[in-house]
């Protein structure tokens, strides 16, 4: 597959940050276009999720630039990226433990939804055929991530693998241009995993670009498209699965972090 | 038929508006219940602001001292019907909320109640001072509001303490249905959403704070109302009502009887009205038993009163 960065729908240039004197991140480009996977990897404390949260706006970038669809997005608001179409998982779950999962999966037709609070307050009709519009949507949403069975029950007392679900059910509720995954596989058993597999495969076949980092090297290697190799906040290697596992500085990285088993599978 | 949760709430409070006078042991408790009902308007609005959005503030009395001043003061200076002073406090009060909201929501972390607290502070130190205009902490003669002579010229002839009663909870039933509508409405759920994880509602979209702005306005609102109610039903009022008193007083209702609930933060609004009327003891040491209450509450029923006994009489079933 060729790369054309004419065509990239999200282009990282130069990002960097620092926490107190340390470069967490240092220097990172690459492009992710339409309908790709791509993955971040490396080893623990690589600077992958503080990679992420810069380019979904939670982080300030330190350096560099964050380009959506050719737009300068550098630093914007969470909202504000999300309303350009980029929506986000989380490693460590951000889910509304206190609301139904239904609901939670509403949350992401947040967008599409809203409207003016008066017409809320007084129960129009208007604003209830919205409300309606985004349940309906949301069920469907459940049912592509194997999770309508559990719609009416509070979200807190759902297991992590079939949570993990749910987020990316909440994600895609948006109707993203990119969707980045932070870890939807953690925790997740072989069956689990596999159905994630599958449906991030068939987003991407839809189109949506996508952004993914993943601990499952098996996983990893079998969906992307495109792999980026990330060590002590640096980009040490990109390229597709095939050569990026043959690099001598991702082995050695790997080594180094005593997963070695990791990038021979 | 299943009954939404929004109806039977609604008819729940409606029956009991409508059936607790046959039990009045005396005319005096029509005016407790009235009394209950203005708390339990301001403490619906606590339940949009802290149980929907989970925002504290600690200055509400500050927009409540507004809606009662603007309905002792338009009238005679501005020449305005009573009815239209309480919307001209209203108004105040939200103008007043966006003001004071719209820097302070953007920050993160717990600034706003600090700010409202200040507020609150604030509205009651110039309600004392500007004895010119508010007469000081004599407190002022607030007029009639007419209401009661306009039903008894249509043949509706209600003692004075009937009709307060009758016509707060009118209002108060008015006010949780549209706190009721907002619960499950697109903007309900961004509150309840950023409540849950700010970080995830800003992903998903929400402007977190144009959506806590929204749900402090609104509050507000309830708040001024419920004052502007509580002067027009004593036909006086002193800047007690804006004191930092009666915002711990709100807080606590509505936290005892069940931030996220609306009938139980009213439940809670009864309980504390009806004490220090049971009780002339509590009276003297409110504030004592205002802590007391919180930290019990806190200690053993984080979810308040009635949300902890509607869990418990579900029992294991779920």
């Amino acid at each position: 597959m060729t790369r054309d960065s004419n065509r990239a729908l999200l282009s990282v240039e130069g990002l960097g940050i620092s926490f107190g004197g340390l470069k967490a991140v240092h220097d990172v480009s690459f492009t992710v276009q339409p309908g790709e996977i791509v993955s971040v990897i490396g080893p623990n404390g690589a600077g992958k999720t503080t990679l992420f949260n810069m380019i979904s706006g939670i982080y300030q970038p330190g350096l560099g630039k964050v380009r959506l669809a050719g737009e300068d997005v550098t630093g914007i608001e969470p909202h504000l990226l999300a309303q350009r179409g980029m929506s986000r998982t989380f490693q460590n779950l951000q889910i509304f433990q206190s609301m139904t999962v239904l609901e939670n999966a509403v949350t992401g037709y947040h967008l599409a939804e809203r409207g003016p609070v008066l017409a809320d307050l007084l129960g129009l009709a208007s604003s209830r055929r919205r409300a309606r519009a985004s349940d309906e949507g949301a069920r469907k949403l459940l049912a592509r991530v194997g999770l309508e069975r559990a719609a009416e029950r509070e979200a807190g007392n759902l297991s992590y693998g079939s949570l993990k679900r749910l987020e990316i059910a909440r994600a895609l509720a948006l109707n993203p241009k990119i969707l980045l995954l932070d870890e939807p596989a953690a925790g997740c058993n072989a069956v689990e995993t596999e159905e994630i597999d599958l449906l991030i495969a068939e987003v991407a076949a839809s189109g949506v670009a996508i952004l993914l980092v993943e601990h499952d090297m098996k996983m990893v290697m079998r969906i992307s498209s495109h792999i980026v190799v990330l060590d002590h906040g640096e980009k040490i290697a990109e390229g597709e699965p095939a050569t990026v596992s043959q690099n001598p500085a991702v082995i050695a990285a790997y080594l180094g972090a005593e997963e070695p088993e990791a990038v021979t599978c | 038929m299943k009954l939404s949760a929004k109806t039977a709430t609604l008819l729940v409070l409606a029956l009991m508006i409508a059936v607790t006078p046959f039990f009045f042991p005396s005319g005096y408790y029509y005016r407790v219940g009235a009394l209950i009902f203005v708390n339990g308007i301001a403490v619906t609005g606590i339940v949009i602001l802290t149980g929907y959005a989970g925002q504290i503030s600690l200055g509400h009395a500050g927009f409540a001292g507004i809606g009662a001043y603007a309905c002792a003061l338009a009238p005679v200076h501005l020449g305005l019907h009573p009815a239209l002073a309480v919307v001209l406090g209203a108004a105040i009060s939200a103008v007043l909320a966006w003001l004071v909201g719209r820097p302070i929501l953007r920050l993160k972390g717990y600034y706003l109640g600090v700010a409202t607290l200040g507020f609150g502070i604030l509205v009651s130190m110039v309600l004392n001072n500007e004895r010119d205009l508010t007469r000081g902490p004599d407190g002022i003669d607030v007029p009639e509001l007419g209401l009661r002579a306009v039903l008894k010229g249509w043949g509706l002839d209600m003692t004075n303490g009937q009709f307060w009663y009758f016509f707060c909870g009118l209002i108060l039933i008015l006010g949780a249905w549209l706190a009721l509508n907002l619960y499950d409405s697109p903007t309900g759920r961004a509150l309840r959403a950023l409540h849950g994880s700010e970080i995830a509602a800003r992903t998903v979209g929400v402007d977190v704070a144009r959506m806590k702005l929204q749900a402090f306005v609104i509050s507000a609102v309830y708040a001024s109302v419920s004052g502007s109610l509580l002067a027009l039903q004593n036909k006086f009022i002193t800047p007690d009502v804006a004191g930092f008193m009666h915002s711990i007083e709100m807080v606590t209702m509505a936290v005892l009887g069940g931030v996220g609930s609306i009938l139980g933060a009213i439940l809670g609004a009864g309980i504390l009205t009806l004490l220090p009327q049971v009780l002339t003891v509590f009276a003297e040491y409110e504030q004592l038993v205002l802590g007391l209450v919180m930290m019990l509450v806190m200690i053993f029923l984080r979810e308040g009163l009635l949300p902890s006994i509607l869990r418990r009489l579900r029992g294991t079933g779920e």
